[in-house]
């Protein structure tokens, strides 16, 4: 792992590397040189398999990150690669080309998150959020508890004392 | 017998297979349940479910052949059922019969099933586009040797009427077809799977790939029509497999005990095996039965 | 398992329909015609404008007491497998509860099914083919909600996406309470069902016809692309 990561440095701005596990690694790249990271590391370091894209919302520091993690057969090794984006103004290269499932991540992303990926194919389709008007919902500035109370109709509380309740069934005369 | 008298009696000799044909179906359910281990559902079932289905306070239509889907149905169990005469020897229990109506009887069955294709299609479903189709192309596949088998069983009775098929099978167990022509009688069971569509032969309807087949859109009195006639249609072929291969019936006891027989050996192979794939049911009806109704056919010719 | 006498001070009947008056209402053309104003030009013709109408049952008693039993012992099922209650049906399929027992069976079409059953947490993608399979279920239909999710949210209940209260939403017979309930509750749900039905009580359909713009306004809004007919024959 180290050693690749070595190589890694060497052409690419990374930092921050962690190695969580034997087989586990994380760093931290440049916006403008992940996919060419990601290209590199898929065509020379055997990394093929795409496991997930995510993102975490780092509401306090104002930015997003997005975490592409990658699987390599014949190390059995998995790297990911993390990347932080302004939270204003959330736009990412997309990485459909390398991994035709990508798309459906950035979908969702887009969805959730409102991180836009020009250039993805049908990135702007409602994925599960059908007829969505409101904000993002993943973003950890959307109260998700108020939203509710507003768009949907609740069930007044009801509440019944089992005690009570079952004395009532099975003393009705007391 | 005046006209009169006779079209009564086909109509009460109709209500008694109707309901003879539903209680078999009550029965197969009963049966099936036990079979998986389950207590069932009672056999009267089937009576409720028409008359639940018929019950119904709203329905939709799609157009003309919608509505005849089912009425082209019913018309063919009925049609089939009214040129076989039941009981030897009754009155009230020989319907129609005619001589040559044994070809009579072979069209009847295909006919509903033409009728059932131009309603479901009206209906627009995909499924039930393709139910049709599959159920279309297996009607063909299992009509080759149920055919052969007719023709070899008339070449060797030298007659198309049934009466007269029946009352060459009287007089010992050993002068059925079953024993006088074997092979024709093993290729006509066979085809009688398919003809009753359960496993393996169930790809019309079969319930895990194209949910109801044919009858998906289909609801309310148009369904409960199905129903009944699936009854009717049932002891129409069960009472005809029974003329034809199993030496006919005297009295009502020996026809409900020999029809029953008849159809548990259907249900049975239903309930021990797993569904055919299309293709794999239709070749299977064209290569082994129809080499076997080929041979009985070459044997009663000679 | 919860019925609709007991929660009659929550339940929509009692509640007042006024959105007859409101100008959000863009379906209503007259008392039997639909506009189906939410659909293109050229496809509303493709469907049905009518209304649903009030079918009342059979005056003469004995007759509507007998299908009435007909239909209670004849339930063909409709699973809307939309969360973990789904799952719950299965066992009873099975030979150890064995619904057949009791004359019910799945049925894969809402268009012969009785009975609808929503296994479980009710999002907003799901509610629409919720409406529109109830719609196009006929007949004297019946509703049983499965799991706390779909009586008021149950672990959902401050979630984004999911609708509490699927009673303003379609008219539900029978609740079984429960995360989940177990195949016993389903199934006693079930033949409280049976029993409703028997006495006539169970007339969902008719309470759907009968405030029909309660519950399109409902759905309405919060089914937001609305690109279904009105009501979906």
């Amino acid at each position: 792992m180290k050693t690749i990561y070595e190589d890694l440095n060497k052409r690419f701005t990374m930092s921050g590397y962690k190695q969580q596990r034997d087989d586990l690694a994380f760093v931290t790249v440049d916006k403008d040189q992940l996919v060419n990271a990601i290209t590199y590391l898929k065509d020379y370091h055997k990394f093929t398999h795409l496991a997930f894209v995510t993102a975490v919302d780092w509401l306090e520091e104002n930015e997003f990150q997005i975490t592409y993690l990658l699987h390599n057969y014949e190390l059995k090794v998995d790297l990911g690669l993390k990347v932080r984006l302004d939270r204003d103004n959330p736009t990412m290269d997309t990485i459909h080309h390398l991994w035709k499932q990508a798309r459906v991540y950035q979908r969702e992303l887009h969805e959730m998150f409102g991180i836009d990926f020009p250039g993805s194919p049908g990135v702007n389709d409602p994925m599960i959020l059908e007829s969505w008007e409101g904000p993002p919902p993943m973003r950890r500035d959307f109260d998700t508890k108020k939203y509710s109370e507003e768009t949907y109709d609740h069930r007044e509380r009801q509440h019944i004392e089992p005690e009570d309740h079952l004395r009532k069934q099975l003393y009705p005369e007391d | 017998m005046g006209i009169t008298t006779k079209i009564l009696y086909a109509f009460l000799s109709l209500g008694v297979v109707m309901v003879w044909g539903l209680t078999l179906n009550g029965i197969v359910r009963k049966i099936f349940a036990r079979v998986q281990g389950r207590i069932g559902p009672p056999v009267y079932q089937p009576f409720i479910d028409i008359k639940k289905s018929n019950a119904k306070r709203t329905g939709i239509t799609h157009g003309i052949m919608f509505y005849l889907g089912p009425v082209f149905r019913i018309a063919g169990g009925v049609g089939t059922y009214m040129f076989i005469p039941v009981i030897f020897g009754s009155e009230i229990f020989s319907n129609f019969s005619i001589s040559g109506d044994l070809l009579l009887v072979m069209y009847f069955i295909f006919f509903g099933q033409l009728g059932m294709a131009l309603g479901a299609g009206e209906g627009g479903h995909p499924y039930s586009a393709v139910g049709v189709s599959r159920g279309l192309a297996q009607m063909t596949a299992f009509e080759v040797p149920f055919a052969l088998s007719v023709i070899s069983l008339a070449i060797q009775h030298g007659t198309l009427n049934i009466t007269e098929i029946v009352a060459a099978q009287q007089g010992g167990i050993l002068s059925w077809t079953l024993f006088t022509n074997p092979l024709a009688v093993t290729a006509a069971m066979i085809s009688m799977l398919g003809m009753n569509m359960y496993n393996p032969f169930s790809i019309v309807i079969a319930p895990q790939e194209i949910p109801m087949g044919p009858p998906t859109e289909y609801q309310g009195s148009f369904l409960g029509l199905l129903a009944t006639n699936r009854g009717i249609f049932a002891g129409a072929k069960l009472v005809l497999f029974m003329n034809l291969y199993f030496g006919g019936a005297t009295s009502l006891p020996i026809l409900m005990w020999k029809t029953f027989a008849i159809y548990m050996f259907s249900v049975f192979i239903g309930a021990a095996f797993p569904r055919f794939k299309t293709e794999d049911s239709i070749k299977f009806f064209l290569k082994i039965p129809t080499a076997i109704g080929l041979l009985a056919l070459l044997i009663a010719y000679l | 398992m919860i019925d609709k006498d007991k929660y009659k001070d929550v339940n929509p009947v009692e509640e007042e329909v006024k959105t007859l008056e409101s100008p959000k209402n863009n379906w209503y053309v007259d008392e039997k015609t639909l506009a189906n104003a939410d659909l293109p030009e050229e496809e509303r013709e493709w469907f049905s404008d009518a209304r649903p109408q009030v079918v009342p049952p059979i005056r003469w008693t004995p007759m509507e007491k007998f299908l009435n039993w007909a239909r209670a012992k004849s339930l063909w099922i409709l699973a809307f497998g939309t969360g973990c209650g789904a799952i719950e049906l299965r066992p009873l399929l099975t030979a150890r509860y064995d619904i057949s027992r009791f004359g019910m069976a799945p049925r894969p079409t809402p268009r012969q099914a009785s009975v609808f059953m929503i296994g479980g947490y009710v999002s907003l993608k799901t509610l629409k083919r919720i409406v529109r399979s109830y719609e196009q279920m006929q007949g004297p239909k019946f509703v049983v909600a499965v799991c706390s999710c779909a009586i008021n949210g149950g672990m959902y209940w401050d979630s984004y996406n999911t609708i509490k209260r699927i009673d303003n939403y379609i008219p539900v017979d029978v609740y079984v309470t429960g995360c989940m309930p177990r195949p016993e509750a389903v199934l006693s749900g079930f033949q409280k069902l049976q029993q409703l039905i028997m006495d006539g009580k169970a007339e969902g359909q008719n309470l759907y016809a009968e405030k029909f713009d309660w519950y399109k306004a409902n759905q309405k809004k919060v089914i937001k692309d609305w690109n279904m007919p009105d009501y979906n024959w």
